[in-house]
């Protein structure tokens, strides 16, 4: 709470950085607690929202590189043709009206001890708590071959919606009638368990239509489907009989481009469009920061409050953090993550206890045709015994059958949560 | 003046309010609904507004929810993992907010 700018400190600074500290000089008083949130995902978006919702009193600065949203939930749509990449697109303009103060730059570093966050084009911004929200990066050196053929465009992974996800989208619609496409996943932990069926379902559904001659075939790294096994299982059976092809324990170690060649441990696969998910880890700035406590991955953090088990001061979000037991990395988690952080991060900057029994809930939806939707749903519960959130016996589940009426749900879930995380 | 109008208007609040603590449980438990039924249970598409639903009206449904007593595709599963004072928080919260 001590921010404090002098005369060189803000000769130091340029651009975003000096812009709002001369914006604080002149509107509050110097003891306006400010928190800074790295990442304005599901998870960095909702937590700088509700920080101001909850204690408009808190300067709140969202630090992010991307001018729009890009949404992973419904992206597969996208794949599959009955969704547009303007529909996933979003504005962050919605934060504006709780007063989150947006800058869009890359946090290159963080020095905890200065409390400090360094921006590549707009000086240091001074924090009295950080919150980080990075996302995953690839494990890119796990797959021979993966860097160039993913430079060469042959390539792709598709795991983070944007450019990739427009790029496979032209790479399906490219391919011919009678052609392979192949979906390799990677082992658990990764971003969206039921993602990559729910991929599968969406490429099927477009060939089906447009392609019928053509084969999904998934080499997937984990012994069998990760996430509503059965109910996709069915959907693949039933709506895309003979098309898409499981084999599970199935990891892939490299790509050839040149030959069209996926190379598993047991054997090697061929497609004409190669659909590659790396393994993942928390997002670099996690790592600069030296945020990462678990397998050189992920970021463990106290899930009373969010805050880094490593560096104090600074909490993290999202598929970044060492889930919980039986937390999925999602979106939907990461949006119900945000709220114990905001929650957390008001008490503490208001010399209060944060809240002693933290609740959320998390649904995911995935569709298996363009219409027809399943869900999965847990309750997770602060355990005071494990010191962990630990998901509620009984509660949870997933959907009985695929329907439509879930689609409609999906649909309405996927637009509630964007207007809940963005304004 | 105006100091004195909130103070008063607090005063004739306090007793029927719960304590800030328990107002933030109740805030904090409720955030979790906001992720499908919008923020502070206003302005979702496709389900059911939460924002000024009497409180017994919201704990009913809940009830219904985990007894099964009320169809559901997600809320029979979610309702469970909630106690009967949790969910009466939750309805307080909503119960407060402006529809």
């Amino acid at each position: 709470m001590n921010r404090t700018f002098d005369r060189r400190d803000f000769l130091k600074l340029g651009g975003a950085a000096a812009a709002l500290a001369a914006a604080g000089c002149a509107t509050t008083p110097q003891t306006r607690a400010r928190v800074v949130v790295i990442g304005g995902g599901f998870g960095g978006a909702t937590a700088a929202k509700y920080i101001r919702l909850w204690d408009p009193a808190i300067e709140v600065v969202l630090v992010e590189r991307a001018n729009l949203f890009t949404s992973c939930p419904i992206s597969n749509l996208v794949l599959g043709g009955s969704k547009t990449m303007e529909d996933i697109r979003h504005s962050y303009d919605g934060l504006r009206k709780y007063g989150v103060q947006i800058v869009f730059d890359e946090a290159l570093a963080v020095d905890a001890a200065k409390r400090s966050v360094r921006l590549e084009r707009g000086g240091a911004l001074s924090y009295d708590r950080l919150i980080v929200a990075p996302g995953i990066d690839f494990m890119y050196d796990q797959i021979a071959g993966y860097d160039a053929a993913m430079k060469t465009g042959r390539v792709l992974h598709g795991w983070k919606a944007g450019a990739q996800t427009v790029g496979l989208r032209k790479q399906l619609m490219q391919m011919k009638d009678g052609g392979v496409y192949v979906l390799s996943v990677p082992l658990a932990p990764y971003r969206c368990p039921p993602g990559p069926y729910e991929r599968a379902c969406q490429v099927a559904s477009y060939f089906k239509k447009a392609k019928p001659r053509s084969k999904v075939l998934i080499v997937d790294a984990n012994p069998d489907v990760t996430s509503k096994g059965p109910l996709f299982k069915k959907a693949w059976a039933e709506l895309y009989k003979g098309m898409i092809e499981f084999r599970g324990n199935a990891k892939a170690i490299g790509v050839d481009p040149k030959t069209n060649t996926v190379k598993l441990e047991v054997e090697d696969v061929k497609g004409d469009v190669l659909n590659v998910i790396p393994p993942q880890r928390a997002g670099d700035l996690a790592v600069k920061a030296g945020l990462i406590t678990a397998n050189n991955r992920w970021c463990g953090v106290d899930w009373l409050t969010t805050e880094s088990t490593a560096v104090k001061g600074v909490h993290v979000l999202g598929d970044a953090t060492l889930s919980a037991p039986g937390m999925p990395k999602s979106g939907a988690m990461a949006n119900q993550q945000a709220k114990i952080c905001a929650s957390a991060v008001v008490a503490l900057l208001n010399g209060r206890a944060p809240n002693p029994e933290p609740k959320i809930a998390n649904t995911c939806y995935s569709y298996v045709s363009a219409d027809e939707a399943i869900h999965v749903a847990s309750v997770h519960t602060w355990n005071a015994q494990q010191k962990t959130l630990t998901t509620v016996p009984g509660a949870g589940g997933v959907s009985s059958a695929r329907n439509a009426l879930e689609g409609s749900y999906a649909w309405a879930w996927a637009v509630n949560i964007w207007q809940d995380t963005l304004g | 003046m105006r100091i004195a109008i909130v103070c008063a208007a607090a005063l004739a609040v306090a007793p029927m309010a719960a304590s800030a603590q328990q107002q933030n449980a109740g805030r904090d438990l409720a955030a979790s609904c906001a992720m499908c039924h919008g923020t502070n249970g206003r302005g979702a598409v496709g389900y059911e507004p939460l924002a000024g639903m009497a409180k017994q009206d919201l704990v009913r449904k809940f009830t219904e929810f985990r007894s099964g007593a009320k169809p559901a595709t997600v809320m029979h599963q979610i309702s469970k993992g909630y106690t009967d004072p949790q969910v009466q928080l939750i309805a307080e919260y909503f119960a407060a907010q402006k529809r």
